[in-house]
């Protein structure tokens, strides 16, 4: 599993930085004796010394290092190289708690009534039998949307993600009808949910935030957090399970608590992708509803009744 | 002066609107995030379809020797410039950051279908501005020539725009032959302009628009509702102006056989487009379809289809049909029905996704415009009747020197 394994590379190597910063110091001090200046607040942590040594330090000592150097529009065009991100929902272990939704909306200041995943209530006929389906971007390899955008303002990265530059969007929408999963919602008005603060922050492409009046957004796959070794903000929200995200060149997806080899998951599983008669070559995955972890109506006290009708 | 008062009027509170959608949002329309096309769309495709007639009349009857049409022509190609002059427009207006228009030049990718009609339609503007002008120079020097008709500011127009012109033989070799170049160019950019505006929603996969079928249908009933909107000029401006010498009798019956023929041919197209899927009646197809037929757009639906062809056709296919009056009341019903069907085209197709509109707002459901989107709409309607109306005021509608030449034609033939 390479994530985890990038993960916990980074967390280490981050820690070393760190305590490099922390202590501010050259080679030839000790790095671990603490700065006269600093009123000490009495409260220790522990910390991994790049001895392998536990010790334990005052709190005041810890500064704040920024989490990753800012990226360029280009670099966040590119996307994170030798990467190719895929996704596994499980259909089996969703129960429509819409957890994955929350965190989504919440991470990225969505605009009340829109939402960047969607649970949709499913039953294909009348004799077949309902399931839950979350759906996100579908990060596909033939994007329509990016097909038919005048401007390059949602563009294909090399990791696979579709993503989008709200400074370039001209808000002529003819992605959100050119997406057959009808994935991208707009910012009809100025944003009310975003903070100050974070409203007065550079839009990134890879945290797609903050939206901004008149331009398009969606699910962005949250490059930002794989970058900080973590996973996308629904994947780890989500108690069941239901998201798998990993590297298809890898070849292995987790949900934070198990970890599989992705061939191996689509092929006991029968997993499959979405409209695949259109051509789209979506990224995301899904494992069919089959002996599954709830009965479909245990999620139903989530769910608007109006939107209880399917096919 | 009161026609143009409330033109101006219609106009002034459409542009109110409009300050309001840029200081508030899109979120003043009735647009949401599954209707995200709503009437400025299918205003534009209206505008654009109308627009194409300057290229019929004009350009393919000239072409093909149809003299008698010599008097409509520039009528024709006013409405064609002033219908693209706001079609382009209203496709700013639906924009959601029409401050980052130029975009479309810095990072314009030739992929888009945007991109293509962008080029179609600017190609197609400055043509048929040419188209207009080019056979105008003379009728300039007419006007100069009566100066005392006009006033001092309309002479000193006349002046700046067509004093170049002597009317030597060699002028005239020179602007037929740009005119024949004109209208033999203008007709591929013309098929341009309507296919690539049918492709805006054939290059998507919804259904009610996947289909192969709509670039023809498009082209077809943009020739209709032209035509019918230059019957309805006709008709008002041979009232208006007493033009019945010019604009005869036999001007509406031939206009009438073509309507007739346009009405039969756009007909022909909408039995393809709804009947072959209603037959098959995929899934995806069957929500949308029966949106049409029998549910929430039926009125509209059969309103367009009989409004818009069938009665027109049962009124121009009788001699007493193809009279001024009954042609003018079946220009209009022509014109009303097809503003209708494009919006069919645009709307309920959105209303219908692939995947089922769920956790969203109850008004996600429907989409009725707001009060913002019908002022700008009928704004836009008011600016090309305006500009159709001030071009009349200054301008001679009928074209002057080529009627003339055309009058001698007939005696020396007679």
């Amino acid at each position: 599993m390479e994530n985890k394994n990038t993960s916990r590379r980074d967390f280490l190597l981050s820690g070393i930085l760190a305590t490099a910063a922390l202590t501010g110091c050259g080679e030839a001090e000790n790095p671990f004796l603490p700065e006269a200046e600093v009123a000490l607040t009495g409260e220790k942590v522990k910390l991994l010394s790049v001895t392998g040594e536990v010790i334990e330090i005052d709190k005041a000592y810890l500064k704040p290092v920024p989490a990753m150097p800012p990226l360029t529009n280009e670099q966040e065009r590119m996307g994170i190289e030798g990467k190719k991100f895929v996704m596994v929902i499980d259909l089996a272990r969703c129960k429509n708690l819409k957890k994955c939704q929350e965190s989504c909306n919440h991470a990225h200041f969505v605009e009340e009534g829109q939402s960047w995943v969607k649970i949709h209530s499913m039953q294909e006929s009348d004799l077949t039998a309902p399931y839950w389906q979350p759906t996100t971007c579908m990060h596909c390899d033939e994007p329509p949307c990016v097909k038919v955008c005048p401007v390059d303002a949602t563009f294909k990265r090399q990791d696979g993600i579709v993503a989008i530059d709200s400074d370039r969007c001209i808000g002529c929408r003819f992605c959100m009808a050119a997406c057959p999963y009808s994935t991208r919602v707009f910012n009809w008005e100025e944003p009310t949910n975003i903070p100050e603060e974070v409203k007065q922050q550079h839009y990134s492409c890879e945290t797609s935030v903050p939206q901004k009046k008149g331009t398009v957004g969606k699910c962005d796959f949250c490059p930002d957090m794989v970058r900080k070794g973590e996973l996308p903000h629904c994947v780890s929200a989500c108690p069941n399970g239901v998201f798998m995200f990993g590297d298809i060149n890898e070849d292995s997806v987790t949900n934070g608590a198990e970890t599989y080899r992705f061939s191996d998951l689509i092929r006991d599983k029968a997993g499959y992708r979405l409209m695949e008669d259109l051509g789209t070559k979506p990224s995301v995955y899904y494992l069919p509803p089959v002996s599954r972890n709830f009965p479909y109506e245990s999620g139903i006290e989530n769910q608007d009744p109006q939107d209880l009708h399917h096919h | 002066m009161i026609w143009t008062g409330i033109l101006v009027i219609i106009g002034l509170v459409g542009l109110y609107a409009y300050y309001r959608q840029l200081r508030y949002g899109l979120v003043v329309t009735n647009m949401r995030d599954y209707v995200s096309w709503g009437i400025y769309i299918s205003n534009f495709v209206f505008f654009v379809a109308i627009s194409l007639v300057g290229s019929l009349i004009t350009a393919i009857f000239r072409l093909a020797n149809v003299k008698w049409a010599t008097p409509i022509t520039r009528i024709a190609e006013i409405i064609a410039v002033s219908a693209i002059i706001f079609a382009s427009l209203i496709i700013v207006i639906d924009m959601g950051r029409p401050e980052r228009l130029l975009n479309v030049f810095i990072h314009g990718r030739i992929q888009s279908p945007i991109l293509w009609d962008v080029i179609v339609i600017g190609t197609y503007l400055v043509i048929s501005v040419l188209l207009l002008y080019v056979p105008l120079l003379p009728d300039l020097k007419i006007l100069i020539k009566f100066k005392e008709n006009s006033g001092k500011l309309l002479n000193k127009v006349y002046r700046f725009q067509g004093s170049f012109w002597r009317g030597t033989k060699d002028q005239f070799k020179i602007s037929e032959r740009s005119i024949t170049a004109l209208c033999i160019t203008i007709i591929p950019v013309a098929f341009c302009i309507h296919t690539v505006t049918s492709w805006l929603f054939a290059t998507t996969y919804r259904p009610g628009w996947d289909s192969t079928n709509f670039g023809a249908y498009f082209i077809s009933g943009a020739f209709l509702v032209g035509a019918g909107a230059v019957v309805v000029a006709m008709f008002v401006f041979r009232r208006f102006y007493k033009l019945e010498k010019y604009i005869t009798e036999m001007h509406f019956e031939k206009m009438g056989r073509i309507v007739v023929m346009l009405c039969m041919l756009y007909l022909y197209f909408n039995i393809n487009e709804y009947l072959v899927p209603a037959f098959k009646m995929k899934k995806a197809e069957e929500a949308h379809l029966m949106g049409l037929f029998t549910g929430e757009f039926s009125l509209m639906f059969w309103f367009a289809i009989s409004v818009g062809m069938i009665l027109p056709i049962i009124i121009l296919l009788f001699k007493k049909g193809r009279k001024p009056l009954p042609m003018f009341i079946a220009g209009v019903m022509i014109v009303i029905g097809a503003w209708f069907k494009r919006y069919l085209i645009v709307t309920p197709t959105l209303l219908h996704p692939i995947l089922p509109m769920q956790e969203v707002p109850e008004a996600y459901h429907h989409y009725f415009p707001s009060w913002e989107e019908w002022a700008i709409a009928m704004g836009s309607m008011a600016g090309v009747l305006l500009i159709i109306t001030l071009f009349a005021r200054i301008y001679p509608i009928i074209p002057i020197q080529e009627t003339i030449t055309e009058h001698h034609e007939n005696d020396e033939a007679h």
